[in-house]
């Protein structure tokens, strides 16, 4: 098995309700939780994160585009974070998860040090690593309705940017659209191997609004705007 | 990366502790004529193991959870970490051994033998310490061959430094301990120099939009998605002026290398200024570690808007 997340940076709308739900189920998981807030009602509140969400703007306006990427833990099939770690704290289920035993963990920050994804935080207050855990105290759990067997990012998500499954599973959902829609690893030259997939955005049909043409920067053209400027001077 | 002042005074007193020992062990076993007194060679020894024991000691300061230290030792087969923990601890009764064998005078196979093992094991020991950073591809400032081979010449040149003053206590005749010191001078300055000349202006290979996968097109960010600092920002993204850079780099020079060479080449045999040269080559070397945290850049950066890395 090889469990991992589809995450689709066509839809995403940038609304942060992942993390909110992954926070808020996570708090309170005997896995993973409490996530720790530092400051939270400060000048300066900061806290602990499974999941990240970060804007870009990606080429040059008019072509330009906002691209929400939201960023947690890949679940790697080569995870840096658990060869590097000392105590055996972090390990790899074989099912694909990768966690942290927090009764192993001595807080060196080591694991964080080996994750390009920033997918790793330290919990100030228990003095351990913490990470997203694919939820595996939901996608296992008979308690909860089959249907609820899920990250609780991936239910969270109003665009239904977020899918769930087995990539070993050709026919699974996650597998499809991976396939279909050329998903992509994040930073697949370090050799981790990253099982979340990014699916890129389609590309938008072209509507003319009317926006102003990019301002052309010939020799001529920078010329003219000196000469302008020394004239005004 | 934010430096770690408990890792960076580590990495500089158990470097300084292992490269005395070896050079001191290497002396002794060569049978040099100029090789230190019983009870000196002893005092010495003990020094060099003070040293380690004070860097393993403060490494511990930076863990968040010290009572698990001692798992640290469980994970020889894949992490530098563990292996340099591991190294460090087989290297003090093989080196107490050692000592005891010289100064009891056991037989010399035995004094061979056992010094021997020592001095492997703390090379072993520094080559895994460099390791530690040189096997952690998302900092290429640390992915690097000259990483382990700093950690080895570092720790030998403070040690070099360092037995110079204990064989000038020593009353010995001092022109091995000085061709010692010059050999590693002339180590440390090749290594540094070739490290700053390669990562100096280096423009990094990873680059923001290939990071987010849009490798086409140009990328910015525009929101991190955080009000104040995350752990993330905390940890990787440790800014500081180019020009503070320059300075610093500029200090370790002068202090770990320039002023050992003007006082070895000047002949200076009195005991207290060789070692308080060896303490101003160790507040260098501080600098230098210092240096090599602040001046690494992680990955994650890009995330965070960082164009290259």
């Amino acid at each position: 098995m090889r469990l991992g997340l589809v995450i689709d940076l066509d839809t995403c709308v940038g609304c942060h309700a992942c993390a909110v739900a992954c926070k808020e189920w996570n708090d309170g998981s005997k896995v993973a939780g409490p996530l720790p807030d530092y400051d939270a009602r400060g000048a300066q509140p900061s806290g602990l994160w499974f999941n990240r969400i970060r804007h870009y703007e990606v080429g040059e306006y008019p072509a330009s585009k906002t691209l929400n990427v939201p960023m947690s833990c890949m679940h790697c099939e080569d995870a840096a974070c658990v060869t590097v770690c000392p105590t055996g704290a972090s390990y790899k289920r074989a099912d694909g998860i990768v966690l942290v035993d927090p009764d192993k963990c001595m807080g060196c920050n080591y694991c964080s040090w080996a994750c390009p994804y920033g997918a790793r935080e330290l919990d100030e207050n228990a003095g351990t690593m913490k990470k997203c855990t694919l939820c595996v105290d939901r996608i296992y759990n008979d308690a909860l309705p089959e249907a609820e067997r899920q990250p609780a990012c991936v239910l969270a998500c109003p665009a239904h940017a977020r899918t769930f499954g087995d990539f070993d599973d050709p026919g699974s959902a996650v597998s499809k659209k991976a396939r279909e829609r050329n998903g992509f690893g994040m930073l697949p030259e370090l050799g981790y191997r990253p099982v979340n997939q990014y699916l890129p955005p389609r590309k938008p049909p072209e509507i003319d609004v009317g926006a102003e043409p990019t301002p052309q920067t010939g020799a001529l053209e920078r010329l003219q705007a000196l000469a302008a400027q020394l004239i005004r001077r | 990366m934010r430096p770690a002042l408990s890792v960076v005074l580590f990495t500089v007193l158990s470097g300084a502790g292992l490269g005395l020992f070896a050079l001191l062990a290497l002396v002794q076993i060569a049978g040099a004529d100029s090789s230190l007194s019983q009870v000196m060679h002893l005092a010495s020894g003990l020094l060099a193991l003070a040293l380690v024991a004070a860097g393993l000691l403060s490494s511990t300061f930076h863990l968040a959870n010290p009572k698990n230290a001692w798992r640290a030792v469980t994970r020889v087969r894949t992490s530098w970490l563990s292996r340099e923990g591991v190294l460090a601890l087989a290297f003090f009764p093989v080196a107490l051994g050692y000592l005891a064998a010289r100064y009891l005078g056991w037989p010399a196979a035995w004094q061979t033998v056992l010094g021997i093992a020592g001095v492997l094991l703390a090379w072993a020991t520094l080559f895994s310490t460099g390791m530690i950073y040189a096997c952690l591809k998302t900092i290429p400032q640390w992915h690097d061959r000259l990483v382990p081979a700093a950690y080895l010449v570092n720790g030998h040149l403070s040690g070099a430094l360092l037995l110079l003053a204990l064989a000038a206590v020593d009353q010995k005749a001092l022109p091995a301990y000085v061709a010692l010191v010059l050999v590693f001078l002339a180590a440390t300055a090749l290594v540094k120099g070739s490290y700053y000349r390669k990562f100096g202006s280096r423009a990094g290979a990873h680059a923001l939009p290939n990071a987010i996968g849009m490798t086409a097109a140009r990328a910015k960010l525009l929101d991190a998605g955080h009000t104040h600092g995350t752990f993330l920002t905390h940890e990787f993204v440790f800014r500081f002026g180019r020009e503070q850079a320059t300075l610093l780099r500029g200090l370790f020079f002068a202090l770990s290398l320039l002023l050992p060479t003007i006082v070895v080449g000047a002949g200076v045999g009195d005991p207290l200024m060789l070692a308080l040269t060896a303490v101003a080559c160790l507040a260098g070397l501080l600098v230098e570690r210092w240096l090599f945290f602040a001046e690494a850049q992680h990955v994650v950066r890009l995330y965070h808007g960082q164009q290259t890395v």
